[in-house]
């Protein structure tokens, strides 16, 4: 310690030597566990060369699977982000009995393995199951079709858009809902102008997230689908049966359109909180008389 | 508006939280709803807006039942102890958010003007485009009263109005807020735990302790009259001593003060810091100063009398006091209630 630098401790913690590792551990990690696979699903997925990437994308097989991936995803995600805002709702602005047995139950997708999930509608939906036969008099298709896609996707994905909200709406109290409607707003004004405003980063953030599981899902969407070629099968499981036959680089170019699928959903997540974040901060252009006698902020 | 509450109750799953209320406002009346936190004050204010419902009894409003009336339709305008602004809107559109969600249309033009106009009340003009993160806490409350008087509420309550503020901003508002009441002559009550606040705003203060109203009247009343050793202590700071009343008085440090209406016996005796006299005189009670505190309009001194009762006392800025000094206390005034 010369004399011309005056002894500064540092904060808590934070010595060079702990900075540079914990940063170097933090990238090298980040660079092997998530960007290293990423780069090579591309790498390998133009390995053949542009044209070989065109034909396997453009095959019926997986234009079908990208096509029943998307339907998926616009069916079961606005469902579940109306399901999640509900119950985030009646968790956290009323109190009624069950409630924390609800919270649960939200959160049973979590804990369950896919598969199981899976199986568990075999059992329902199939035919030796509890509604099998009745569906099948009635000519009614779930299972290796469109609805059994659909319901198991939802089941994976029911808790996302709660479990982004509930923490949110709970911090947040009931106050603003209680000032909208002493000011004679109604049920729906409140919720449309009050509530959803005030949660809409997080609610971004969990149909974002449950887009994301949607479209990628494996588990439970292999065991009811039934994994048919260009009818039932999705991407993920799409990618799964190209690797099986050894059509690498198919897998590969699919996989690396489902990534893409990925990167542009957190794309637009960012960009919309940008156009969000740039209201926020807007300051009024006109000078403001402040106060006197007033700290202001 | 006046208002009229009939033996008010509510209950918390076990907690009785209001056990028993009636209280009239007179129309134009401002009133303070005052007492220590947990005795209910904050629950009466909400019944009466309407957030909360009775389990038992009725609220008036003039000569309506408004007990079963939902918020919306009550007609309140209702400042919340942390001022609930919506974040997301500007000064401006959270003063117009009422006034937008009325069924009473209103044109775009007839609402901005509204808006300028209460702006200008709250002395805010100029910071409609601000977001409430921008402005001061002081600022914020003056919002949340815009907002609850743009839609004409019959009656203004506030949640614990200043709680939240430093002392200076707070004496501030509390005087903007007197005027601002007189101009516009509406019925308002408001909640506050600081019975400074109460005192200095209130046409009339209602004390509140577990549920039911303890005393109330004017500012002078409850400080010349406190009518149980509970009141005389939430007011203010005061020493407690024991006495021994006979006939309608006690007699301490050879000095005999009255209390009346006192029955015989075992007494406790109230005495307000400024109510005690120091002298050197040996007619008084004894006392040995332990510490002075320097306060900016005074020096409080405090003593231990020779039973060994700690006392304080207020003594003016020119009396030469200091640890150790013996000398002798004179009452000046006390409450004295039956033990």
């Amino acid at each position: 310690m010369s004399a011309a630098k005056p002894h500064k401790p540092p904060r808590v913690g934070d010595t060079p030597a702990v900075r540079r590792t914990l940063i170097g551990v933090v990238l090298l990690l980040g660079a092997v566990l998530v960007l290293a696979p990423l780069v090579i699903i591309f790498a390998q997925a133009f390995s053949l060369g542009l044209q070989a990437f065109a034909a396997a994308i453009a095959h019926p097989d997986t234009l079908h699977a990208i096509f029943l991936t998307v339907v998926t995803a616009l069916i079961a995600v606005p469902i579940n982000t109306a399901f999640g805002v509900a119950a985030a709702w009646a968790v956290t602005k009323f109190d009624f009995p069950g409630k924390r047995l609800l919270i649960v139950i939200i959160e049973i997708p979590f804990s369950i393995s896919p598969v199981v999930a899976g199986v568990a509608y075999l059992f329902v939906y199939g035919l030796q199951g509890l509604f099998g036969p009745a569906l099948a008099s009635a000519d009614i298709k779930i299972l290796f079709a469109l609805p059994g896609i659909v319901l198991a996707s939802m089941f994976v994905t029911a808790p996302f858009v709660a479990r982004e909200l509930i923490p949110l709406m709970q911090a947040q109290g009931r106050d603003l809902e209680e000032a909208a409607t002493s000011l004679g707003a109604s049920g729906w004004r409140t919720f449309f102008s009050v509530t959803l405003p005030n949660v809409r980063w997080a609610l971004l953030y969990g149909v974002v997230l449950c887009n994301a599981r949607v479209m990628g899902e494996f588990g439970a969407v292999s065991v009811v689908s039934g994994n048919v070629r260009g009818q039932t099968n999705t991407l993920p499981l799409h990618i799964e049966l190209l690797y099986h036959d050894y059509q690498t680089a198919g897998a590969f170019a699919a996989a690396s359109i489902l990534t893409v699928l990925a990167v542009v959903t957190i794309i637009a997540k960012v960009l919309l909180e940008r156009q969000g974040a740039g209201r926020r901060t807007r300051v009024s252009v006109a000078a403001p008389t402040i106060m006197s006698g007033e700290p202001t902020k | 508006m006046k208002i009229r509450l009939d033996s008010v109750a509510k209950t918390f799953d076990t907690f009785r939280a209001v056990r028993g209320v009636s209280l009239e406002v007179a129309s134009g009346e401002l009133v303070a709803l005052l007492g220590p936190s947990g005795s209910g004050k904050t629950t009466i204010l909400r019944m009466i807006a309407g957030l909360e419902f009775a389990d038992r009894g009725a609220i008036y409003f003039g000569d309506q039942d408004a007990t079963a009336i939902p918020v919306r339709e009550r007609g309140v305008g209702f400042v919340f102890q942390h001022y609930a602004l919506f974040p997301h809107m500007t000064v401006g559109e959270n003063i117009a958010f009422g006034m937008k969600v009325s069924k009473v249309k209103r044109s775009k033009g007839e609402i901005a003007a509204r808006v300028d106009e209460l702006l200008k009340l709250v002395r805010l003009d100029g910071l409609g485009n601000r977001f409430p993160t921008q402005i001061s806490g002081g600022q914020r409350q003056r919002v949340a009263l815009a907002r609850a008087l743009a839609v004409d509420p019959k009656v203004l309550l506030l949640d614990e109005p200043f709680g939240a503020l430093d002392a200076a901003v707070r004496r501030d508002l509390r005087q903007w807020l007197r005027e601002i009441q007189e101009q516009l002559g509406i019925t308002t009550l408001f909640v506050t735990h600081d019975q400074e606040e109460a005192l200095d705003l209130a046409d009339r203060v209602v004390i509140l302790n577990e549920g039911q109203i303890v005393q109330e009247g004017s500012s002078q009343d409850v400080t010349r009259r406190p009518n149980s050793a509970f009141v005389t202590r939430f007011l203010g700071d005061t020493n407690h001593l024991q006495a021994a009343v006979a006939g309608e008085q006690t007699m301490l440090g050879g000095a005999a003060i009255a209390a009346p209406g006192v029955r015989d016996g075992a007494a406790d005796l109230y005495v307000r810091p400024a109510d005690l006299q120091w002298t050197h005189d040996t007619n008084g009670i004894p006392a040995t100063v332990t510490r002075v505190i320097d306060r900016p309009d005074s020096r409080r001194v405090l003593a231990k009398l020779d039973s060994g009762e700690p006392v304080e006392l207020d003594v003016s800025p020119e009396t030469n006091v200091a640890r150790g000094d013996r000398g002798y206390l004179h009452i000046q005034r006390a409450n004295i209630f039956a033990a």
